[in-house]
């Protein structure tokens, strides 16, 4: 119980901007506290299901973990960067941090598209290492959109997110960085996000006609298409 | 050839075909394809005018496997992404989950795991030799590849018991000390490799025939190269000079002396002839090494149960194929909230669109090599 109000505090920071990062958020209350609460748990929907998925495998030691003292929160970040941001996006720009000495910087998803540019144009982030995604079932923007970026004039890397709601949408990058293309179709594909303008928003690694996006958290570990997999590989199930 | 539910294919529009295109489907049975990939051409006669990469046939679920094991149980399924280099993929996921645990695995154990990551990258690049001059037609250097590749892999046997997808680190740093004469036989291995690279360049690097199967094949220019996310020798050979080992040393490279070669026009061979010096230099890495391994403990205090503190961590290492990065997120468990992989094949291979266009259709199969992927780690 004492750990729903915490819980609650720490979804609102990424509007209001005073907690920890958002995944802070969901763990904590997420270790010990009932799971007949929320189905949805991220941490714990899944651990049940480890054990009995993988009949040989040895059991994870998973005992629930006691939090003894509070997380470290991300201290938050400020330097040039940030405060050039901050000038021109103003409130676009939600919140700052530096965790394990990287610099991370949680955005607005409406102004992920000029965020990005700019950071391209004006800041050299001329190179896209990665762009991916979370899933935080419980928080009310359910997903963290992530994308790493790299300076070869800088050597300096920095990441920015964004929060997406279930359906909410977000403006492709694709036009900036093209190596987004495959990379967001990777995460339509795994977390059914959808990128606007994207060109070619298709499945990437599972069939076309696959239903379900498997690296939400409550797609299980066992689940699979049925229908697919016995319609295109003439089998009752995988497992 | 019905393909309506391929809809809005930005890159082969089988719908709409011209007088004398055609569409020719290659893969993912294939022998040049390196696996389970799957090519769909559109060609003009004998050009390509158009390219689509269908994957996935691999795909294991990696990421979601992650989510339901320990950090230690993890380790070993990243050895299975590119399996070629195993010891590069288990070196990138061991320091990710260092840095997320804030622990550092002592010196000695870091100049080992260079060693022998440096050692893997030889023999994936040896690999890659091998197959790619197969595929173009160079029978002879696949033969004297593999022979050399055999020795590293009787290193690895000898040092871990395992050949292939070795798990030869752990997060923190070893669970081997290194055997009674390592230093030796890695030692006779760079001396008679410096030789043996030799005869592959004898072999390739003024034939005529591979000149003329490599020169101006598949050519990418810096800007595209960077636009598209390539990296490793891809990147290099267009021009950029970026290597993480010395961007961001990890491991114990910024102890050690190397170049980065890089190559003037972004071709085929451009890019052959990076790999070629990368594993000279690799040699120069290993031999600078064995001469002073430090004494002292193989493993960090972490403890048996692994609870990284809440965050998250990205860590990129220059693996043989390019960047390979991890970003883990911990929610204070013994089991990480989500691991994603960065692979560089995947990225890399999204490249080929743009050096396939154009050329004679007898150059996919070059081209397809010399991006050097691993359908383990494009499909995960």
């Amino acid at each position: 119980m004492a750990d729903d109000p915490s819980k609650k505090d720490a979804t609102t920071p990424p509007s209001g901007g005073g907690g920890g990062t958002p995944p802070k958020a969901d763990e904590t209350p997420a270790a010990p506290p009932a799971k007949a609460a929320e189905p949805a748990k991220p941490a714990e929907a899944v651990k049940p299901a480890a054990p009995a998925a993988a009949a040989g495998a040895p059991p994870a030691p998973k005992p629930a973990p006691p939090p003894k003292e509070a997380p470290p929160k991300p201290a938050p970040l400020d330097n040039e960067l940030v405060q050039r941001l901050k000038a021109r996006f103003g409130a676009a720009i939600i919140e700052p941090t530096i965790d394990r000495k990287q610099a991370i910087v949680l955005v607005a998803a409406a102004q992920w598209l000029e965020i990005s540019k700019y950071c391209r144009d004006e800041e050299k982030f001329d190179y896209l290492a990665d762009i991916t995604a979370v899933d935080w079932p419980k928080r009310e923007k359910r997903f963290d959109l992530v994308a790493n970026l790299y300076s070869f004039a800088k050597n300096e890397r920095l990441r920015l997110k964004a929060h997406l709601g279930e359906n909410e949408t977000v403006s492709t990058v694709v036009n900036i960085w093209p190596t987004a293309n495959w990379l967001e179709r990777e995460i339509f594909d795994m977390f059914g996000i959808r990128f606007d303008g994207h060109p070619d928003l298709r499945r990437m690694l599972l069939p076309e006609e696959w239903v379900g996006h498997p690296l939400r958290k409550d797609y299980d570990i066992l689940k699979q298409d049925e229908a697919w997999v016995k319609e295109n590989l003439g089998i009752e199930s995988g497992q | 050839m019905d393909e309506t539910r391929t809809k809005s294919g930005t890159q082969v529009e089988t719908t709409v075909l011209g007088a004398d295109e055609i569409i020719l489907n290659m893969g993912p049975q294939h022998p040049s394809t390196h696996g389970v990939l799957r090519v769909k051409l559109k060609l003009d006669g004998e050009r390509v005018a158009g390219s689509e990469c269908i994957i996935g046939y691999l795909h294991r679920g990696v990421e979601k496997i992650a989510e339901h094991r320990s950090y230690q149980q993890f380790a070993p399924y990243v050895d299975r992404m590119d399996y070629v280099a195993a010891v590069s993929n288990g070196l990138g996921y061991c320091e990710a989950v260092e840095k997320l645990l804030g622990a550092e695995a002592p010196p000695r154990a870091r100049v080992v795991r260079t060693i022998l990551t440096e050692l893997q990258r030889i023999a994936s690049h040896l690999v890659w030799l091998g197959t790619h001059a197969l595929d173009i037609g160079a029978l002879t250097p696949l033969f004297y590849c593999f022979r050399e590749r055999e020795e590293i892999l009787k290193i690895y046997e000898k040092y871990c018991g395992a050949r292939l997808t070795t798990h030869a680190f752990r997060i923190g740093g070893l669970q081997y000390e290194t055997y009674d004469g390592f230093e030796a036989e890695v030692e006779r291995f760079c001396n008679d490799f410096s030789q043996r690279i030799d005869e592959y360049e004898t072999l390739l690097t003024e034939n005529r025939i591979w000149l003329g199967r490599t020169k101006g094949v598949g050519v990418l220019s810096a800007a595209d190269a960077i636009a598209l996310g390539v990296s490793g020798p891809v990147l290099r050979a267009s021009g950029v000079k970026w290597d993480i080992r010395k961007a961001a040393p990890y491991a114990a490279y910024d102890q050690y002396k190397f170049e980065i070669p890089t190559g003037p026009n972004g071709d085929t061979y451009d890019r052959y002839m990076v790999r070629m010096e990368e594993m000279r230099q690799s040699r120069l890495i290993c031999l600078q090494a064995i001469e002073n391994i430090p004494s002292g403990p193989i493993m960090a205090r972490i403890g048996k149960v692994l609870k990284p503190p809440p965050g998250e961590v990205y860590h990129a290492i220059e693996a043989p194929k390019g960047e390979l990065g991890y970003y883990i997120v911990s929610d204070g468990t013994t089991q990480p909230y989500r691991v994603r992989v960065r692979p560089p094949s995947f990225v890399n291979l999204q490249a080929f669109d743009q050096m396939a266009r154009g050329s004679l259709v007898a150059d996919v199969v070059a081209i397809i090599g010399t991006i050097d992927i691993v359908l383990g780690e494009v499909d995960r």
